[in-house]
């Protein structure tokens, strides 16, 4: 156990130190890439807790497009080694941001972070849970006495299901957005004049 | 066996290295004389240790391989001074970089500038631990294996574009500048080519990709074959598409500034790349371990499959000039984006109406499949090429065009 203990800690370190590192950095550059780094270790902190797919996923999405957009953006910017000039928005920045923290923390612990099926499959999958390291997956779930078909419903595809079915709002909202982001970076790209 | 079934939870069925049967045996046999967890931690080790020398020696191999077919294709000899054929080339090669200076450039990020070999290696090493050399054997059967291999061949832009910056070097930044371009860009269609396998398949996992390959997928469906090559070429910065490290234009692109022993490293990262996309190849496309007696002898047709690989690349290497930037953008965007598409909804189609009830499909179907997807291919390709073909000038120009200003270069306080 104490070897699983290192390496949690060590991804923690990690991220938690890219993450300061990434406000506190001067140089736009290095933030980014340590911006990165702590996305990375995110990764690896999803992989100690079963879920490889989000772990594969936030390496995907996270480190191979965002980051590297971000690098661009980097690019194209004035005084990257300086970074940006403090101004009077710190105040307000801060108590958002703390604010948003707050929020996210009491989401976390108010939870009730079995999201099965069915009051029996509950039970089970808690018992699993508590066999298991983190997320229980297929093999966790079969020891603790779900039947092959249980298993199936509750492990394999859970996410695709949640996101396509329950979640099906927020999923399409977030890619809104997104269209919204690519429509407004193509207007500030073509500028005023024509 | 003591160590396994110890109470700790330390070895569950579900552990990272759990599945493996080479770890299992190095664990008990360790185990006998050292504590679980020592035991644990050596047999860890010694599996990484084979591993990362496995892939470091194949890229020397890669590289007096590469060379050697080069000098063939070429009309000349190639390497063949040092040993038989000349194969000990990339040990003189190596010594010559370590004892080279190693030189950061002034004004370069030096802490930027030495992570980049370091992240280009690890994220081709990282790639092998997915891929199954024969029966059982990987490193990890991970089910999500076809992504991990997607996701971490993704870190090599962000090392690349690194690369460029760190060095403050102009040619460098343009370099990157570029590879970063058509990184992005053919990450599009191969990631589309990649879901038709996956969906033949029914699952993400590599091992469970060459189990369902009946009929290998490069008859099921040769245009995802197709894409996959081409764009694994352009990822990997090889000569069509090599304008990233364009050396009659800009030195050598993102590495010019690397010397010494970062350098090989780079080299290094690149052939390994080239042998990790090979036994991609062999594993999504040709079946990977499959072939006769492949209990005993699976790790023989995975090398045979990964070495046609190589050939492959060197050979389209070898017979194509190298594209112009734009050209290779009208080449993903316009020739392998529809390419890929195309697959993927003949492949959705088929599968939809071909499968059983229990969603699977027999070798019969696969093979109905490979019928359809090969005309289908040759069509396909034949039509979109025509859109990516050059106008081709017949007449030399007139005096009356030379004389012509050229628009969109015209010089300041003309307009």
């Amino acid at each position: 156990m104490w070897f699983e203990h290192l390496v949690f800690w060590a991804l923690s370190v990690v991220a938690i130190g890219g993450a300061l590192g990434v406000v506190l950095v001067r140089d736009l550059f290095r933030a980014s890439l340590m911006l990165a780094m702590a996305f990375v270790a995110v990764g690896g902190l999803f992989v100690m807790m079963n879920a490889e797919f989000l772990a594969v996923v936030q390496i995907l999405i996270y480190v191979g497009a965002i980051a590297v957009l971000f690098i661009f953006a980097v690019m194209l910017t004035r005084d990257v080694q300086q970074g940006n000039t403090p101004n009077r928005l710190q105040i307000p920045a801060a108590v958002v941001s703390a604010l948003v923290l707050a929020a996210m923390i009491a989401t976390a612990v108010t939870t009730d972070w079995t999201t099965l099926a069915g009051a029996g499959l509950e039970a089970k999958a808690q018992l699993a849970q508590t066999q298991a390291v983190g997320i229980p997956d297929a093999a966790d779930l079969t020891n603790a006495g779900l039947t092959p078909a249980e298993v199936a419903s509750v492990s394999s595809g859970g996410l695709a299901d949640l996101l396509i079915g329950n979640f099906v709002l927020p999923f399409e909202a977030v890619s809104l957005l997104l269209l919204g982001a690519a429509i407004g970076g193509l207007a500030l790209a073509r500028g005023r004049g024509r | 066996m003591r160590c396994v079934s110890n109470a700790e939870g330390m070895l569950s069925a579900d552990g990272v290295l759990g599945g493996n049967p080479l770890f299992y045996f190095i664990y008990n046999a360790v185990a006998h004389i050292a504590p679980c967890w020592l035991s644990y931690l050596i047999s860890g080790l010694v599996i990484m240790l084979i591993l990362i020398n496995a892939v470091l020696l194949g890229a020397a191999v890669v590289s007096w391989g590469e060379r050697r077919l080069l000098g063939r294709f070429q009309n000349r000899v190639g390497p063949n001074r040092w040993g038989p054929f000349g194969a000990f080339q990339p040990i003189a090669d190596l010594a010559k970089l370590i004892t080279k200076e190693d030189i950061v450039p002034y004004g370069a990020d030096k802490l930027a500038f030495t992570a980049v070999p370091i992240i280009m290696v690890a994220a081709v090493l990282l790639g092998t631990a997915v891929l199954p050399f024969a029966k059982d054997v990987a490193l990890v059967d991970l089910n999500v294996g076809v992504l991990f291999v997607l996701a971490v061949s993704s870190l090599t832009s962000i090392a690349i574009f690194t690369a460029g910056w760190a060095s403050n070097n102009r040619y460098a930044l343009f370099g990157a500048g570029r590879a970063v371009a058509v990184l992005l860009s053919y990450e599009v269609p191969v990631v589309l080519s990649l879901l038709g396998v996956v969906m033949v398949a029914g699952s993400m996992s590599l091992g469970d990709i060459v189990a369902a390959q009946a009929v290998p997928f490069f008859l099921v469906q040769p245009l995802a074959f197709f894409v996959f090559i081409a764009g694994m070429s352009a990822e990997l910065n090889r000569t069509p598409f090599d304008v990233a490290e364009a050396e009659s234009e800009i030195i050598a692109g993102y590495h010019t500034e690397y010397s010494g022993i970062k350098f090989a490293l780079i080299q290094a990262a690149e052939f390994g790349g080239v042998l990790v996309v090979s036994g991609l190849i062999a594993t999504l496309f040709l079946a990977g371990w499959a072939g006769p007696a492949a209990d005993w002898l699976g790790w023989l047709w995975f090398l045979i499959k990964v070495f046609i690989g190589i050939f492959l690349f060197v050979w389209i290497r070898s017979t194509y000039p190298r594209l112009r930037l734009d050209q290779i953008m009208a080449v993903c965007w316009k020739f392998l984006m529809p390419l890929s598409i195309i697959n993927l909804v003949a492949v959705v189609l088929e599968v939809f109406f071909l499968r059983d009830a229990n969603g699977s499909l027999s070798t019969a179907d696969l093979w109905i499949m490979a019928g359809i997807n090969i005309v289908l291919a040759g069509g396909s390709i034949l039509f979109f090429g025509r859109f990516i073909k050059e106008k081709v000038r017949t007449e030399a120009p007139t005096a009356a065009a030379t004389n012509q200003v050229v628009p969109g270069v015209s010089t300041i306080g003309m307009r």
